[in-house]
């Protein structure tokens, strides 16, 4: 099949403006190739991962908290996995981490993410049909979803999934017979992740090359809404670094079964020598590192990206620092390259490196704080309208400085010391990867759910959904740094040996009581989302008063968004409470000629020598 | 707000934003990715040669001939991209075929490459000096194939007359493929004898 007939190759070909002709279930729901419908397969299968990746959390939260209890009720779920004493096998346990950690952190907050949002938003925002090419969008959740079997497939496996944590440093990995879960799980492992690389290349290439070549008349990259500036850093970093993690996972595949040396090297088990000689396991980590951190933003940026539209629109003012905003995403682009080491501070890393890699981890700090300053003061003196999005982006915001913070200790090569591999990590990016991006996640569903759905989502219950998240989340993270700075390890399935950690046997109740309030409360987000999609009020043209153009597209779009012409954009999308303006908003299609009274000084020059044509003058009543 | 905006670039909002293909971009974006793997693999390599037991071996003379014929299959792509261009179909089509041919005789070459190696005793399992060599020299021959058989279609739409001057697009995505490969393998081949 011929992927040229895919693109759109003059945007001015309305070639899909009457597509009144009845579509198959299966071209339209399964083998779509309408950016739309990609982006919501991308939701829904992220929204059944975020539900295992949680429920595996529950699991052993309960060993945490509970480490006495008797599991033997979950036997039905785990079978043999549960010790006929009614106790968690501490392999499954290790397990269970691993792939809690993948799956949260590469199908939910990758994959469902910027999977949904970029496919979603990106089309819609610049004013385009489609994506570049439909048809590699449709490989891309494809490949995604062949991802997803394979590594769900692995769970069920007798021997149990990959057990050597999300980062699978070899040696562990790298020998079958070190642990069950380093056999045919970690195989399959590798496979899952090869597909999800393909995936996520795919549709960040066509990300960027949407976002360059398809903008409509007047959408020049000054004018893009933060979150396509988002997206399309976010599919930048993928795609300079998700081949350094396929070239990572090539040698380690060649090592487990190929007998090659790339990691391994004298190395004994059981007194017998393995004949492998000569390698390098922190070659793994420098390869792994310099994908895992820039994966860190891939994560984060979406999120920042959705609360920049998020809380510009619902405070009605201009997002401070528009050029500031960009900058810093740039700046954090760059920098997330070239931090890695920061994860290896133990590993035997050259001191004098360690400083280097010190010094840069720390300049992401100023990056960092300008986002949040900006955020904080497009809020301040705002007329905030308090939407659930509003709320969680508002959270989202509290989650930066809070785990932020505790970056800039760990950061620290000398402090990483005593922190490193403790509970103080894991508090630190649950707070600002983890919590952060699902913040922003839930946000960008509440935002745009009217848009993808037709119907709003029912606000009392948003609003419940967010008190209980939000403090939920405080309670079960915080803690953990105290935890973490007595030492206590991550990836441990029992501290009950060590008498030193014996007084925080209350605290990690209260964590793991914590944590199952904070999982219940997303059974309220669940229901209100599939609830609202069919019996939702029905939604408004534009609910949010919002500038950016998905808004100006029929309630319901179909393929090709616009049924007529796509709209110009004559402004920016920032646009609200402007002085002299009738609204407190003028959307980006609306041109500067329209709106003498509320023009700036050079918006009046630009607006003399603007060009108009009859559609924008009609479009601009939507 | 937008004050340090270029008026121009404002004022022409009518200009077409549209620069290049879009397929065309997306093929540099794959460039892109796979220059990465094999900046990742060549920087995997000097790391792991800066850690010393390091196995050195004299690189096989087959790979220095393996360079010439690819750089040589580079030329003649050229030159039917350049014929296509003009509408000279026959130079178009001895041309492809001859690239065709010369980018066969530099898989055989690798693999008599290979061949020598092993004659040194220089094993795909062993040192990691040698795993490294069959990696990156496999792994570019892997992408070297996507690129045989993206020549083998534009060889068949030739001879059905599906290469002219107004329909370039596919053909200069070939050859800018196929340019990349090949600087790609001069890259290695370089890189190898300066780090082997
Ligand atoms: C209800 C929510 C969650 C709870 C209660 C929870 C709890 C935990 C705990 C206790 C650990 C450490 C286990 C150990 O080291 O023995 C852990 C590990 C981890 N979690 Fe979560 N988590 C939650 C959500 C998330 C989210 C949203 C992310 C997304 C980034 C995430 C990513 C990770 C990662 C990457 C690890 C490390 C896995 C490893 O060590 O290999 N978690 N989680
Ligand atoms: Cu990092």
């Amino acid at each position: 099949m011929s992927t040229a007939a895919e693109v759109n190759i003059d945007q001015d070909v309305h070639h899909d403006e009457h597509h009144d002709y009845e579509q198959s279930f299966i071209s339209k729901y399964i083998f779509t190739t309408d950016h739309k419908m990609i982006g919501k397969q991308f939701l829904i299968t992220g929204i059944m991962w975020g539900l295992i990746g949680v429920g595996m959390s529950v699991i052993f939260r309960l060993q945490l908290g509970f480490p006495e209890m008797d599991l033997g009720w979950l036997r039905p779920l785990l079978g043999g996995w549960i010790s006929e004493q009614g106790k968690l096998d501490p392999e499954f346990y290790l397990a269970l981490v691993t792939m809690h950690g993948t799956i949260m952190v590469f199908f939910v907050l990758t994959a469902g993410l910027s999977g949904t949002f970029s496919n979603y938003l990106i089309p819609l925002q610049i004013g385009a049909r489609d994506m570049a090419s439909g048809f590699m969008n449709m490989l891309s959740y494809w490949f995604f979803f062949l991802s997803s079997v394979v590594m769900m497939a692995s769970i069920f496996i007798e021997t149990g999934p990959a057990a050597g944590g999300w980062v699978v440093y070899p040696p562990l990995s790298a020998l079958p017979q070190a642990i069950q879960g380093s056999g045919l799980g970690m195989t399959l492992w590798l496979v899952a992740m090869v597909f999800f690389i393909v995936s996520m290349l795919l549709g960040g290439i066509n990300y960027i090359t949407t976002v360059i070549n398809l903008r409509t008349e007047g959408m020049s990259f000054s004018r893009l809404p933060l979150t396509i500036w988002a997206f399309f850093l976010t599919a930048v970093i993928g795609l300079l670094s998700f081949p350094v993690l396929f070239a990572a996972a090539l040698l380690l595949v060649f090592d487990r079964s190929f007998g090659t040396s790339f990691y391994l090297s004298d190395i004994y088990i059981g007194g017998e020598a393995l004949p492998n000689m000569g390698g390098s396991p922190i070659l793994y980590q420098h390869l792994f590192w310099f994908l895992g951190h820039p994966e860190v933003y891939i994560v984060l940026l979406p999120a920042l990206g959705i609360t920049s539209e998020v809380i510009a629109t619902n405070s009605r003012k201009p997002i401070f620092g528009y050029k500031a905003m960009i900058g810093s995403m740039l700046g954090i682009t760059v920098l997330s390259f070239v931090v890695w080491a920061h994860h290896m501070f133990v590993s035997g890393l050259n001191p004098f490196l360690g400083s280097v890699f010190m010094f840069l981890t720390l300049i992401i700090a100023i990056p960092s704080a300008v986002k949040v300053f900006n955020y904080l003061t497009t809020l301040w003196k705002g007329n905030i309208i308090f939407t659930p999005a509003t709320l969680f982006s508002i959270g989202l915001v509290s989650f930066f400085i809070s785990g932020g913070l505790t970056g800039i200790f760990l950061g620290n090569s000398v402090i990483d010391i005593q922190l490193h591999d403790t509970y103080f990590v894991v508090a630190h990016f649950h707070l600002v990867m983890g919590s952060l991006s699902i913040f922003g996640l839930l946000a960008g569903v509440y935002h745009w759910f009217p848009k993808m759905f037709g119907r709003m989502m029912d606000e009392k219950l948003g609003h419940i959904h967010f008190w209980m998240t939000f403090i939920g989340v405080y309670m079960i993270f915080f803690p953990m740094h105290y935890i973490g700075i007595a030492g206590f390890p991550r990836r441990y399935y029992s501290w009950t040996n060590f008498d030193a950690f014996s007084s925080y046997t209350d605290l990690n109740m209260f964590v793991s009581v914590a944590a199952f309030v904070t999982v219940a409360a997303q059974f309220i987000f669940l229901f209100n989302f599939f609830y609202s999609m069919y019996r939702g009020k029905r939604a408004p043209q534009n609910p949010w008063r919002s500038n950016t153009l998905e808004w100006t597209a029929p309630i319901e779009p179909g393929h090709g968004n616009w049924p007529g012409e796509i709209p110009k954009v004559y402004r920016w999308p920032y646009d609200y409470s402007k002085p002299g303006a009738k609204e407190d908003f003028i959307p980006q299609h609306i041109p500067l000629s329209h709106t003498p009274e509320s023009n700036l000084d050079h918006e009046v020059e630009l607006a003399k020598k603007e060009v108009v044509d009859k559609t924008a003058n009609a479009q601009s009543n939507a | 707000m937008e004050t340090s905006l270029n008026k121009e670039q404002q004022l022409q909002p009518s200009i077409k934003i549209l620069s290049m293909h879009p397929l065309k971009f997306a093929l540099w974006l794959f460039i892109v990715t796979v220059v990465m793997i094999f900046a990742a693999l060549t920087s995997a390599y000097i790391v792991r040669q800066s850690e010393g037991n390091w196995l050195i071996f004299e690189l096989p003379t087959v790979f220095l001939y393996n360079t010439i014929i690819l750089v040589a299959s580079s030329v003649t792509m050229h030159l039917a991209y350049i014929a296509a261009k003009k509408d000279n179909f026959k130079n178009l089509k001895v041309f492809m075929i001859i690239t065709t041919i010369l980018a066969v005789a530099f898989f055989v070459g690798q693999y008599e490459a290979w061949g020598a190696l092993v004659e040194r005793d220089v094993y795909f399992v062993g040192n990691p000096s040698g795993s490294f060599l069959y990696v990156i020299s496999g792994l570019h021959a892997f992408h070297l194939i996507s690129g045989l058989i993206f020549i083998l279609i534009m060889l068949f739409s030739a001879f059905k007359y599906k290469v002219h001057s107004k329909n370039m697009v596919k053909m200069e995505m070939c050859t800018t493929y196929w340019h990349f490969l090949d600087g790609l393998w001069v890259y290695l081949f370089i890189f190898l004898l300066l780090n082997h």
